[in-house]
């Protein structure tokens, strides 16, 4: 077990790609970080050079307080996991765990031990005389832990471990992967697309973008208060609605209506020395159907109307999505999101907003309806930076 | 010929006819129709030949004595299996293809690592490669035949003035196992790339996590995963060095113990024109090469490139 510190480490490839520019991630001993980002921001990269598979463009990685830059792969004593599985097919389920101990050439009885414990933690004993290619893809996965946990290496290294799997057994297996790294305490990065996994997974996430670190915190810290736009529409799912938004004498004039600052985000915007022309985010959740909330918040928010084009019932909430006129909020970052989500050059998605309402709202599918949300929730970016203008770090 | 075709349609219908529908047959029907010109053709150009040959195999018949013509059962076979040149013949044969395939596939896997590692100028490497194998054999015989020409061959200066390589059998023996080697490797090549491409990178990445150097990553990983390409080129390289021909023809005409079993077929059949014996041998050939194919498919499981993986 050890701290893993990547110092202003550097990716160029050969054929001139930037893919990792200076970032700085210091991991502590036995903390679960989460790398996410849109496809090609050099998670993958990131997680390579740690493990040695590539090679580092500049800068420094410590693992242990040893410098390791140099280091072959099999000398830093890490064990990956990776999204194929890499089992080897010719190889059984016990074969395949052994193979690290095997190569380190500890003896058979320790072999036997290691690989007997590493699959009753992972429910694998049944299968150990089986090749994985008669496996399920849950038990390929575990198979795959299995391989990294038997030589107790420094640290685990996972890219996209469960992106294969079904969307319920991804569940089950994202829980197992939690518990597994609490029990046996050992240092893990892990990258992933999804935003379940990332939430929930770390203690810590870095959100990359074009191989820049974007923000570094923990999952709840980044939504509640995400540096800029790119990380506010990042992490949240639904994501965060984007609006321009005018500043005026201490009022925000939105397609939503004009609305009052509340002190805090006033404060905010000014110590920011926020321009004119603005970006508001408002996060789903802090919408409301305004019949459902009382006087006292009725004046601390504010109210608008508008047409429900979809609901969608979810049981224990529903989802509103309505449009706004002229309401097209532009930034590079919120191209780069719109890109990573596959809805860039779909008409409407700019002014769409989604709003998520307690299940007991009486709105309905197409017709129109009074809405609420927290003014005292709003966030406001720079539309030029999209630096977050009311962020405070508390 | 006729007969085949005909006897088999009914026993596949008939096999059939329980679970396949009414448009099933049909279909099969107009399939069976759709590949039998090209079965028939196929059966004419290769199936007829083997049959003759069978069919002469068991005569006496050498046109020399056209008149002394007479079926003689399996004596042809008891005269060449008992006959001494035939034996050494397949000695030289048999040890043309294993030294000249082994170092094939040494050399072979070298180059086909190179191939497939190369980032720059693939393609050219590649097409470099691979001029041994586009020129025609004999072409290239003749010029590995000049090379140890003493006093004017290049080779033959190298290895020193006073030695005839092509006129003893060990020298000659390497002589024709280095052109064959020089000739058919990038074929080998050619296929152990085709089987690179089968072992995913993250196999190797993994084996690198795990703790493998290079040489474990090749040899406990690579090896066996590559396994079944592996095969499929030692049995195509086999069947096709034990028919080896046009080399020995070239370089040494067969003398000094060089002639290799084709040889002695090419001897009895066309410069003897014994067609009986000639027959019993290229028969007792095809044997050979069925016998070789059938230890690699059923006792190595070798299986043809991309047919069913999952079975190892
Ligand atoms: N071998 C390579 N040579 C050149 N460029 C590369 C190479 N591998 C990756 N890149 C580039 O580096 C950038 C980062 O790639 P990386 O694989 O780290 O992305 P990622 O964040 O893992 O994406 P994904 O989520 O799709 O896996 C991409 O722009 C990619 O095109
Ligand atoms: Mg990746």
């Amino acid at each position: 077990m050890a701290e893993i510190v990547l110092d202003k480490v550097t990716k160029r490839y050969a054929d001139g790609a930037l893919a990792v520019s200076d970032v700085n991630i210091e991991i502590a001993d036995g903390e679960f970080v989460i790398l996410v980002g849109p496809s090609g921001c050099g998670k993958s990269t990131t997680l390579n050079m740690i493990a040695g598979l590539e090679d580092i463009t500049g800068g420094e990685l410590r693992i242990g307080g040893v410098r390791m830059n140099e280091k072959a792969p099999k000398d830093r004593d890490i064990a990956m996991v990776f999204q194929s599985y890499a089992l080897y097919p010719h190889m059984t389920v016990r074969e395949n765990m052994a193979f690290p101990l095997r190569l380190a050439k500890v003896d058979n009885a320790t072999v036997t031990r290691k690989v007997e414990e590493a699959a009753a933690i992972l429910d694998l004993k049944a299968h150990l005389d089986r090749k994985p290619a008669n496996l399920s893809g849950g038990q390929r996965q575990r198979v795959a832990m299995g391989r990294a946990i038997v030589r107790s290496p420094k640290a685990f290294l996972m890219d996209e471990p469960l992106s294969n799997l079904d969307a319920k057994l991804r569940g089950q297996m994202r829980t197992s992967v939690s518990r597994l790294q609490k029990q046996l305490g050992t240092t893990t990065v892990y990258v992933t697309h999804d935003q379940t996994e990332a939430m929930t997974l770390g203690d810590r996430v870095v959100v990359l973008r074009g191989g820049l670190v974007q923000q570094i915190g923990a999952p709840q810290f980044l939504y509640d208060h995400p540096a800029n736009l790119f990380v506010a529409g990042f992490i949240g799912a639904p994501a965060m609605n984007f609006l321009p938004a005018t500043l005026e004498n201490g009022s925000l004039s939105t397609p939503l209506g004009t609305v009052a600052l509340t002190d805090r985000v006033r404060r905010a915007a000014e110590a920011a020395d926020a321009p004119r022309e603005v970006i508001m985010g408002v996060r789903p959740e802090h919408f409301e159907d305004a019949s459902l909330v009382d006087a006292a918040a009725l004046d601390r928010g504010a109210s608008f109307d508008a047409q429900v084009e979809v609901l969608e019932s979810m049981g224990a909430e529903k989802f509103a999505y309505f449009s706004v006129e002229g309401g097209e909020a532009h930034a590079s970052d919120l191209a780069d999101l719109a890109a990573d989500a596959g809805s860039a050059g779909v008409p409407d998605t700019g002014s769409q907003v989604v709003t998520r309402l307690s299940a007991a709202s009486a709105v309905a599918e197409g017709q129109p309806a009074k809405f609420w949300f927290d003014t005292d929730k709003v966030q406001l970016f720079d539309p030029a930076s999209g630096a977050n203008l009311t962020y405070s770090a508390d | 010929m006729s007969q085949t075709t005909e006897a088999a349609r009914p026993a596949t219908t008939h096999r059939a006819k329980p679970v396949l529908s009414e448009g099933k047959r049909a279909e099969r029907r107009l399939g069976l129709l759709l590949c039998a010109p090209a079965a028939i053709v196929m059966l004419a150009v290769t199936g007829w030949p083997i049959i003759y040959s069978v069919w002469l195999s068991l005569q006496r018949y050498d046109l020399r004595f056209p008149d002394k013509q007479e079926f003689v059962g399996l004596a042809n076979y008891g005269t060449v299996l008992s006959n001494g040149y035939w034996w050494t013949a397949f000695g030289t044969t048999a040890l043309i293809t294993v030294v000249s395939v082994a170092i094939e596939l040494v050399l072979g896997m070298a180059l086909a690592l190179i191939m497939h590692r190369t980032l720059v100028g693939r393609g050219l490497v590649r097409t470099v490669s691979l001029i041994p194998y586009g020129i025609v054999t004999v072409v290239a015989a003749f010029s590995w035949k000049f090379a140890w020409t003493p006093d004017t061959g290049y080779l033959a200066k190298l290895v020193g003035p006073d030695t005839a390589v092509l006129t003893e059998k060990l020298p000659a023996l390497s002589a024709i196992i280095l052109a064959e080697v020089w000739k058919t490797t990038p074929f080998m090549a050619l296929l152990l790339m085709a089987g690179l491409a089968l072992v995913p990178d993250d196999l190797l990445k993994a084996a690198s996590m795990d703790g493998a150097g290079p040489w474990q990553r090749f040899t406990k990983v690579m090896l066996p995963v590559m396994k079944p390409a592996i095969l499929v080129a030692l049995l195509f390289r086999t069947l096709d060095a034990f028919r080896i021909f046009d080399n020995i023809f070239i370089l040494t005409g067969g003398s000094q113990g060089t002639g290799s079993v084709s040889m002695q077929t090419y001897d009895n059949l066309i410069r003897g024109l014994n067609l009986g014996i000639g027959s019993t041998m290229s028969v007792l050939i095809f044997i050979a090469v069925a016998i070789v194919a059938f230890v690699f498919i059923k006792v190595f499981g070798t299986a043809a490139p991309g047919s069913d993986p999952g079975r190892r």
